[in-house]
């Protein structure tokens, strides 16, 4: 038996999930389709703005094994899919309708479902439809939406769909005093999350028990479960969603796509079952797109360099339409804007406006990334010009400990993060211990030296991560004949390892071995109301209701004991796994099995956690290819309570590693009519394993979450935040002799080069 | 076409269409959905299994090109039960998350270990970075294929 | 997406080969099929016939003699990579060769396919035309050999007619001595190159000669740079820079043409400075 208590919680517990991955055992969506399914292929638009004046399919029907071929006519009313998340009025005259009707307006756009006897034959048939479509003038940028010339959406009268405010203080007139302004502008790169499954659907419709069974769900089942039904006209019990193992989420994954809808309803549609699987081309344009942005941003401050203000717009091309979860990363970017630090006064507006490419959602630090890349550059502008510290001017803005809990700027609109306040934390102490891990005054001797014809650069950062998204989670815990438990969450398996973490903190709340666990998550079957696993929620939200569940299991036990042996509850004790009534041996939990005991909790909070932690870098340019070398990267966070270091070590250098791909590789590029120019995993480029060998992380248990049972902070995404500031700041910082401004990603080698030929060029002008 | 191939040490004869690839011809008439498809263009390296003992993308080879060899998986490289040195080394390093490109990973690392059991360190990142992974960053892949060597010097795979 | 519908035979010989591919309409050879697939699985070609080679005996020779290297058309790069002949009889090849790729795609990948696809961001047609190697081609007339820098006409062309096969790829002898380097930039290790040099020269009564410049990835198809070649040879300083500036580039969604010239000046002297610092061999 183990020591009790935290016998597994803050061990570096191996994942109960790799036996079966590791043995080619994972269960995913793909793996399902039986030998009478149906398989579904779709007929994407090829234009990225026109008018459909035909849709033939009369040749494709009559192909070898077709079954079906579904357009918005087959569809009848064509539901629109509405936000999720920062649900606001301003959204809903920019939602996507499942399929095209009458207009398309992006390349990718779904116009017709093929549903064949194989996916092979499926495509087939697809190059024999028949499709005209008249097309467009495109708005193929934020520009062109914003000279509002060519509507999207004529009804609306306008590209902008809505202006997210962050304000505090008075930013203006904080400006207008400031010894101190400067302002620059910065541009992120459209990109993606891409995750290594593509996405795929199994459906299944069942007439006779009247039944809609969804394989494939991932994220937010139970929501999707809702919209779903609605969609079709079915009661909510009608639908189930069944989650299996899923190859990756950040944030994109699981979301309600227009596909959700379009292969539930083939399946209904053929009375079948109908498989789906994401071609990757098809990926690429389908799935959300994230990021792309352009800020004007400014920033205020003493001479001393202590932040006065920050004020600007940032221009958010959100693609066309307005998806699920399609106002957070824009809300997020004005908001978290200052990150960890001390601004007293705040004016940044992120104007979201449609264009003719695929819609935009999250990835992974939505909106935090991208502003935490603006801000960090501003302060390294700023200590430049003011002659302080890179770290001096960091820690003297970082947010106390004694102004904790400190309230970030309040949005205009009003949503469930309205105002929301940091939680608590020593950010100084944090970057303070980085810095000394990284051997930054070490360091600090190579910063801007030319060394075997390579210029070395380092620089730092620090980021807040919000985490643990109400309103609630639930678990369930039943005990099984056999003793043992089986828990059922709502929480969702996107490959983060929720299912260890959970059985860590279930076991130890029970206090027995995790062997006698066993987790089912996701399923819209498991529990009554879950929410599943989005916004670094799982820890915090799932995990505190496993221990919610674990303590009713633990009464219930009592209870049974009690009044199977006359005694009272409270006589009776549940410790080490076993249940002891005075006066008798202490009896297994297996003395219970035939009890059929059933539990189920909710876990209510509607206070964020914010984690957060410092980045240092250390970068080598060759200035004649512009090739970057990241000779040393530290993250290093404080997530409140650790439940298991060896997966938050992996989560922080998976982060990481993607926030590498977004600063120097990832692009999603379109050409001026639209059209993607990124069809393929060769064109998209992902970190490979010879990109970044030189990677650290530490996680610190410096400061408890206060909000919270189990003291845990959401985590996972902080690895990313920083990256793309922090690595700019240093290309910067290994040419002080040169005004070089890495002001927008991705930081191609093509782009640092141009940078560095730019800023000699204009030195020379100067001299 | 009939196709005669040996699978996982077993031989089987299939009747595919000249276009199936192996990896289909694996997954669905085999039924080894180990080998996984991320991207159907050779890239991604998710599908890689061996092919008369060499690493190869089972989505760039058509089933009849296998006609006669010997083909292994993810599943004909794991053990009845339990786990084979390599994929214990993979889940102390903690170098799987969601387990997509893993099947690959484990084929790749074996076939590299099978015929360079000394790989250095850059020999191992050079080789891995013809599969594609978004969860673990690579660190803990290398160390669990740089630790798994051992093993396969000693013989004991 | 899945493959198009096509028939698929695997000749015994290649007299049948080439009878399959007189006698069919869109037909098309596989060899490694590593170049072939991917553009099958994006429908960018749709064959009513695939002629495996895999049968054809005598195709996955490498003979080294003294008339040369003989690299037969189903020659894989793994196999180049670990033949321990070629370190001596073709260094600038297996050098080249060590940047093609993946592991697994190097398992398949072979020379004929190389050549056939004419990538002008490959190697192998790099160093073929570097080296003034020639592509031996069987036709139902024959076989005839056209030297490499005749063979590719153009981005994804060559002079190969739809029912000839390349059998095999000829490189003349490798002096002892001769100096030679290689180096290409690309995004990500294994990605096509944004801008490639191979060259070589030899030593006569202690002058430069014989150079031999090639550059790919910038345009078009591999090209040699005559101007920077005499440069070399006449001992000039700024072969580099002549390079760069004599070297037919465009841009497109990879990089532009600036930027390439740019990375063609600082392969080209690296390149050298590898030559120089082989002095020894």
């Amino acid at each position: 038996m183990n020591p009790r208590p935290n016998a597994y919680v803050g061990a570096p517990i191996e994942r109960v999930e790799d036996y079966r991955f590791l043995r080619g055992e994972g269960t995913y969506v793909a793996d399902l389709a039986r030998a009478d399914s149906f398989h579904a292929v779709i007929l994407r638009s090829p234009v990225a703005h026109g008018v459909i004046r035909r849709i033939d399919a009369s040749e494709a029907l009559g192909m070898l094994g077709v079954r079906a071929v579904i357009t918005a006519a087959e569809i009848g009313e064509r539901p629109k899919i509405p936000l999720r998340q920062t649900i606001i009025p301003e959204g809903e005259p920019y939602y996507q309708p499942v399929i095209a009707t009458g207009h398309v307006r992006y390349v990718g756009e779904p116009i017709a479902v093929v549903v064949a006897q194989s996916a092979a034959l499926a495509e087939d048939a697809l190059e024999h439809i028949a499709l005209e479509i008249d097309p467009l003038p495109v708005v193929a940028g934020t520009q062109a939406a914003l000279a509002d010339e060519t509507l999207l959406f004529e009804a609306s009268g306008t590209n902008k769909t809505v202006v997210f405010h962050a304000r505090c203080g008075d930013a203006d007139a904080a400006f207008a005093t400031a010894p101190y302004v400067r302002r620059e502008r910065f541009k992120i790169q459209r990109h993606t999350a891409l995750p290594m499954e593509p996405r795929g659907l199994f459906a299944e419709w069942k007439d006779e028990a009247g039944q809609l069974i969804v394989w494939g769900a991932a994220k937010v089942p139970f929501f999707n479960r809702a919209l779903l039904a609605r969609m079709l006209g079915l009661d909510k019990a009608q639908v189930e969603m069944m989650e299996v193992d899923v190859g990756g989420g950040f944030g994109a994954r699981g979301e309600f796509y227009p596909e959700d809808f379009l292969i539930p309803f083939a399946a209904f549609h053929v009375g079948g079952s109908v498989a789906w699987s994401e071609d990757r081309r098809e990926h690429l344009i389908a799935m959300n797109h994230a990021r792309e942005m352009e800020a004007d941003v400014e920033i205020a401050c003493a001479s001393d360099g202590m932040v006065l203000g920050l004020r600007g717009n940032v221009d958010v091309d959100t693609g066309a339409y307005v998806r699920t979860n399609g106002f957070t990363p824009p809300r997020n970017v004005a908001q978290f804007m200052s990150g960890p630090y001390r601004v007293p006064n705040i004016h940044v507006s992120a104007t979201v406006l449609v264009t003719n490419k695929t819609p935009a959602g999250t990835y992974r630090g939505p909106g935090r990334y991208e502003s935490a890349f603006c801000f960090e550059r501003l302060l390294d502008h700023a200590a430049a010009d003011l002659g302080v510290d890179r770290a001096e001017i960091r820690r003297r803005n970082l947010v106390s400990e004694a102004e904790m809990p400190y309230p970030l700027a309040p949005m205009g609109h009003a949503d469930n993060m309205t105002q929301t306040r940091c939680d608590g934390g020593a950010y100084a102490e944090l970057m303070d211990n980085c810095l000394a891990a990284f051997g930054w005054e070490e360091k600090l001797a190579l910063n801007g030296k030319l060394i075997d014809g390579r210029h070395h650069g380092i620089a730092l950062g620090n980021y807040i991560e919000g985490g643990a998204s109400g309103p609630s989670e639930a678990a369930r815990m039943d005990l099984e004949a056999d003793g043992s438990v089986s828990l059922y969450v709502g929480s969702s398996g996107l490959g983060q390892g929720v299912e260890t973490i959970l059985i860590q903190i279930a076991a130890d709340a029970l206090e027995i071995p995790m062997e006698r666990l066993r987790i089912f998550h996701g399923s819209t079957t498991l529990v009554k109301q879950g929410y599943g696993s989005f916004h670094s929620r799982s820890t915090v939200m799932g995990g505190n209701a496993v221990v919610l569940a674990a303590t009713a299991l633990k009464d219930a036990l009592r209870a049974t004991a009690a009044a199977r042996h006359g005694c009272a509850a409270e006589d009776v004790c549940v410790s080490d796994g076993l249940v002891h009534v005075p006066g008798r041996p202490a009896l297994g939990f297996v003395a219970f099995g035939a009890e059929r005991i059933s539990v189920e909790r909710d876990f209510f909070n509607t206070t964020l956690t914010y984690s957060y932690g410092a980045h240092a870098a250390h970068v080598a340019v060759d200035p004649k290819t512009g090739h970057v070398e990241v000779l040393d990267y530290l993250a290093v966070d404080d997530v409140g309570r650790v439940i298991n270091p060896l997966t938050l070590h992996g989560q922080v250098i998976g982060a990481l590693v993607q926030g590498l791909g977004s600063t120097f590789l990832e692009e999603l590029r379109y050409d001026e009519d639209g059209q993607a120019l990124t069809g393929s995993l060769a064109d998209y480029l992902l970190p490979t394993a010879s990109d970044f060998p030189h990677l650290r992380a530490h996680s610190l248990e410096l400061r408890a979450c206060p909000n919270n049972p189990l003291g845990v902070k959401g985590a996972g995404e902080g690895g990313l935040i920083s990256v793309g500031g922090v690595i700019a700041n240093a290309i910067a910082a290994a040419f002080p002799g040169l005004d070089l401004k890495p002001n927008q990603l991705p930081l191609s080698p093509e782009r640092v080069w141009g940078l560095i030929a730019e800023a000699k060029a204009s030195k020379k002008r100067a001299a | 076409m009939a196709v005669t191939l040996q699978v996982n040490g077993a031989t089987r004869t299939l009747d595919v269409p000249p276009r199936m690839t192996l990896a289909d011809a694996l997954r669905t008439q085999l039924s080894l959905t180990g080998t996984h498809l991320g991207c159907e263009h050779g890239v991604c390296g998710a599908c890689t299994v061996l092919v008369d003992g060499a690493a190869v993308r089972s989505c760039l080879m058509l089933t009849v090109q296998a006609e006669g060899s010997s083909v292994t998986t993810v599943e004909g490289l794991s053990l009845p039960e339990g786990l084979t040195p390599l994929q214990q080394s993979f889940k102390k390093h903690h170098a799987l998350q969601c387990g997509f490109c893993t099947p690959g990973m484990i084929t790749t690392a074996h076939a590299l270990l099978t015929h360079e059991a000394n790989a250095d360190e850059a020999r191992v990142r050079e080789v891995i970075s013809g599969n594609l992974c978004r969860c673990t960053g690579y660190v803990p892949i290398i160390e669990a294929i740089l630790d798994a060597r051992a093993a396969y010097g000693a013989g004991e795979t | 997406m899945k493959l198009p519908a096509f028939d698929y035979v695997a000749p015994a010989s290649l007299s049948e080969a080439l009878a399959a591919l007189r006698n069919n309409e869109d037909a098309k050879v596989l060899s490694g099929g590593q170049s072939l697939m991917p553009m099958l699985a994006f429908r960018l070609l749709a064959p009513k016939l695939l002629v495996d080679l895999r049968h054809i005996g005598g195709l996955s020779d490498i003979l080294i003699d003294g008339m040369g290297v003989h690299l037969g058309a189903r020659v894989r790069w793994c196999d180049i990579l670990e033949d321990d002949r070629l370190a001596t009889a073709q260094p600038l090849l297996r050098a080249a060769i060590g940047h093609v790729a993946h592991y697994q795609i190097r398992n398949r990948g072979t020379v004929g396919g190389s050549l056939a696809h004419a990538d002008p961001a490959a190697e192998l047609p790099a160093i073929a035309v570097a080296c003034d190697a020639v592509v031996e081609i069987a036709a139902a007339s024959g076989t005839r050999r056209v030297p490499a820098r005749d063979f590719f006409t153009g981005p994804m062309s060559t002079g190969l007619a739809e029912d000839e096969i390349i059998f095999a790829l000829h490189f003349p002898p490798w002096p002892e001595g001769r100096r030679w380097g290689f180096r290409e930039f690309s995004r990500r290790s294994g990605d096509f190159a944004l801008a490639g040099i191979g060259l070589f020269f030899d030593m006569a009564d202690r002058r430069n000669a014989n150079s031999h410049i090639a550059v790919f990835g910038v345009g078009d198809a591999a090209a040699r740079l005559p101007e920077a070649e005499a440069a070399l040879d006449g001992a000039v300083l700024d072969v580099a820079a002549i390079a760069a500036r004599t070297a037919e580039v465009s841009g497109d969604i990879h990089a532009s043409a600036a930027y390439r010239r740019a990375l063609i000046e600082t392969m080209t002297e690296r390149a050298l400075a590898d030559a120089l610092a082989r002095r020894d061999h």
